[in-house]
């Protein structure tokens, strides 16, 4: 049973427009989080005197305390909007090719 | 420079290993006195979860609501209990120990440990809610042979949780040992026994619970004494960077980075295998399968990342200021001599911390909460140990889908005595032992046999049996024979002079290795499998979009 059903989703035209959306969109997000991760390792391994720039004229934090923060920060909000595109968007088209498909 | 390399490994180590007090405490834990106050409120969190395991265990009845909760979890429940399972005792210790130690460092260090979670959510959690039902095994044999395939990766599921129940437990006796004056044997039979009970009678329901209770009160212990520690410089972090730079040994410069990049390679190893490690461990894929349906997959580690990384910065803003509060109070050092041994060894920092800002009663409160974070954690590797001799093993492997939901159940719990016996004996061997290297072992051979056969099954059409086997023993081989080889092993464990492998962790050259045999093994094989195992793809690609098959939440 689950195999025509299957079958019938592959042969959906939306199918292969929500799977070319979907992992797009979920590559490029996971790009940006590892650039800039592995961006802010290549700051500390090749450039460390730029993580030690003071935020302002006589503070004593550095910039390496918000460029951290930003990167958790970011991310987050990154799993955010992938959790409600997701949610929201692709899974309404899913609905509608998993109605299609059983109907 | 060789000083600074030794400490980041030796901190690596203390971090990833969940409890592993281990690269520190090793003959550095000696016994405290009694702390009734931590014991007290210990005491409490006992009772209130065992309240709960009697709740979970009358809505306990089949193997479903024995491994997965019968998927009636919520997104926001599992992220916290995910949380719950990363923010261990070794992350609220190891990291401000190492922001203590270090500065600016430990906190760009803490990050290497949450980046992996976005990218867990954007490539796998929907996939894994998808296709998997009660284990990790389940994906894996999906369309491969389920005899072989299946049985090597409950094989790999097993010894991940072994290795990893050693060192938490080793941790946990030496930590209990630390903060709450017990015997280490008396700890570790403690966390034993508790864990058996939480997991025999309330299941998954019992352990999710106390995974989320632990996450709850990690987020309002780390927070009020965040608040605490800032009182002390008029809320300003500002003025307590001045003050730690004044009174740091190393001044100005743990404003900046250094000693991260002593050893990138390892640094980089440690990373990877952090990241794809923790996406292979067992007790996390099964958190998966607890959420009714995709949606809520993706909600929880939402959910799990923000409490993760809200975790991560608070602790490391604590180790900052404790280098003001903790270091220059001669109370906290062995002798009464700053700068010298602190009190405990090296990660203590932020129970120091504690006593410092709110004295005993919340000192007892936080030592109560890293004790409550090891058995949670032990309870869900328990639970994945279970799940893996009774449902793979027993239920498909031996009886080949014949066995009652009674009989599976029967197995299960006997697994989870068997388990927790093992857990104890070997706690109680490996006291003495220097068991640093397990923990490299552990996040390896996840990484390395576990992560790429999981993904290759996800991902990539041409993966055979043939390949999948044969690519995950050579991951499984290397993993071993790297960390053997390694200085952990080959130099402190075996007394060689020099290491034959010159890093500490493995995944960055065995992760790869795996992969090609894994692709090469997969690519050559002709045989009549190899075409069934391909053809499999299609059906389980839609499955894994669209979760129409997907294994649905029960009733309740």
């Amino acid at each position: 049973m689950s195999a025509d059903i299957y079958k019938k989703v592959r042969a959906n035209p939306k199918f292969a427009e929500l799977e070319g959306k979907r992992s797009r969109f979920a590559l490029l997000l996971t790009a940006i989080v590892m650039a800039s991760y592995y961006g802010m390792m290549m700051i500390v391994a090749f450039a460390p005197e730029v993580m030690r720039t003071p935020i302002s004229t006589g503070s004593t934090l550095t910039i390496g305390v918000p460029i951290g923060a930003a990167i958790i920060i970011g991310s987050w909000l990154l799993t955010g909007w992938f959790v409600n595109r997701s949610n929201g968007e692709f899974d309404t088209i899913n609905n509608e090719i998993v109605r299609e498909a059983t109907k | 420079m060789i000083q600074r390399k030794h400490l980041l490994a030796a901190l690596a180590a203390t971090l990833v290993g969940g409890a592993a007090l281990a690269a520190d405490a090793m003959g550095a834990a000696q016994k405290q006195p009694l702390n009734l106050t931590a014991i007290g409120m210990f005491f409490i969190f006992v009772v209130a979860t065992m309240g709960i395991t009697y709740w979970a265990a009358s809505r306990t009845k089949s193997t479903a609501d024995f491994y997965t909760a019968g998927g009636g979890i919520t997104g926001f429940q599992n992220g916290l209990a995910i949380a719950g399972d990363y923010m261990s005792a070794a992350t609220l210790l190891g990291l401000s120990a190492m922001t203590f130690a270090k500065g600016l460092d430990g906190f760009i260090y803490a990050i290497g440990f949450f980046v992996g979670w976005p990218v867990i959510l954007f490539l796998m959690a929907e996939r894994l809610r998808n296709l998997g039902k009660f284990t990790f095994a389940d994906i894996a044999s999906y369309r491969l042979e389920q005899g072989t395939i299946r049985t090597f990766a409950a094989f790999g599921s097993l010894t991940v949780v072994c290795f990893y129940l050693i060192v938490q437990m080793v941790g946990a006796g030496q930590l209990i040992k630390l903060l709450f004056g017990l015997d280490y044997a008396t700890a570790v039979v403690v966390v034993g026994v508790l864990m058996v009970i939480y997991v025999t009678f309330g299941g998954m329901i019992a352990t999710t619970w106390v995974q989320i209770i632990k996450a709850c009160l990690m987020l309002f212990g780390g927070t009020v004494l965040l608040f605490l520690s800032l009182s002390q410089f008029g809320f300003s972090l500002e003025t307590a960077a001045q003050k730690a730079v004044e009174v740091h040994k190393d001044g100005i410069k743990i404003m900046g980075t250094g000693s991260l990049m002593a050893d990138p390679i390892t640094a980089v190893s440690l990373s990877l295998g952090l990241v794809f490690g923790t996406a292979g461990l067992p007790h996390i894929m099964m958190r998966f399968f607890t959420v009714p349906n995709a949606k809520e997959a993706r909600k929880s580690v939402f959910v799990a990342s923000g409490c993760i990384g809200y975790f991560f910065m608070v602790v490391c803003a604590l180790g900052l200021m404790a280098i003001v509060i903790v270091g220059q109070n001669p109370d906290f050092y062995e002798g009464g001599n700053i700068g010298g041994k602190l009190i405990g060894g090296g990660n203590m920092p932020v129970m120091h911390l504690s006593k410092a800002v709110g004295g005993n009663l919340f000192l007892g409160f936080m030592s109560a909460v890293a004790f409550a974070t090891i058995l949670a954690v032990v309870s869900g590797l328990a639970l994945a140990g279970a799940s893996s001799i009774a449902h793979d093993i027993y239920a498909r492997v031996i009886r080949k889908g014949t066995a009652s939901e009674a009989e599976e159940m029967r197995v299960s719990k006997l697994s989870t005595i068997a388990l927790g016996v093992v857990a104890v004996l070997l706690g109680i061997m490996f006291e003495k032992q220097n068991i640093a290297f397990l923990v490299g072992l552990t996040f390896g051979i996840a990484a390395s046999t576990n992560f790429p056969i999981l993904i290759l099954s996800m991902y990539w059409r041409g993966l055979t049996t043939r390949g999948a086997l044969l690519g995950g023993l050579i991951g499984l081989i290397s993993a071993v024979s790297f960390v053997v080889l390694s200085k952990a092993v080959w130099v402190v464990v075996l007394g060689n002079a020099t290491p034959i492998f010159p890093y500490e962790q493995p995944a960055l050259f065995s992760m790869p290795l795996a992969f090609f045999f894994t692709w090469l093994f997969s690519v050559t094989d002709t045989s009549a499998r190899s075409k069934i195992d391909k053809a499999g793809y299609d059906d389980q690609y839609v499955r894994s979009q669209t979760g129409i098959g997907a294994a649905s939440a029960s009733s309740h």
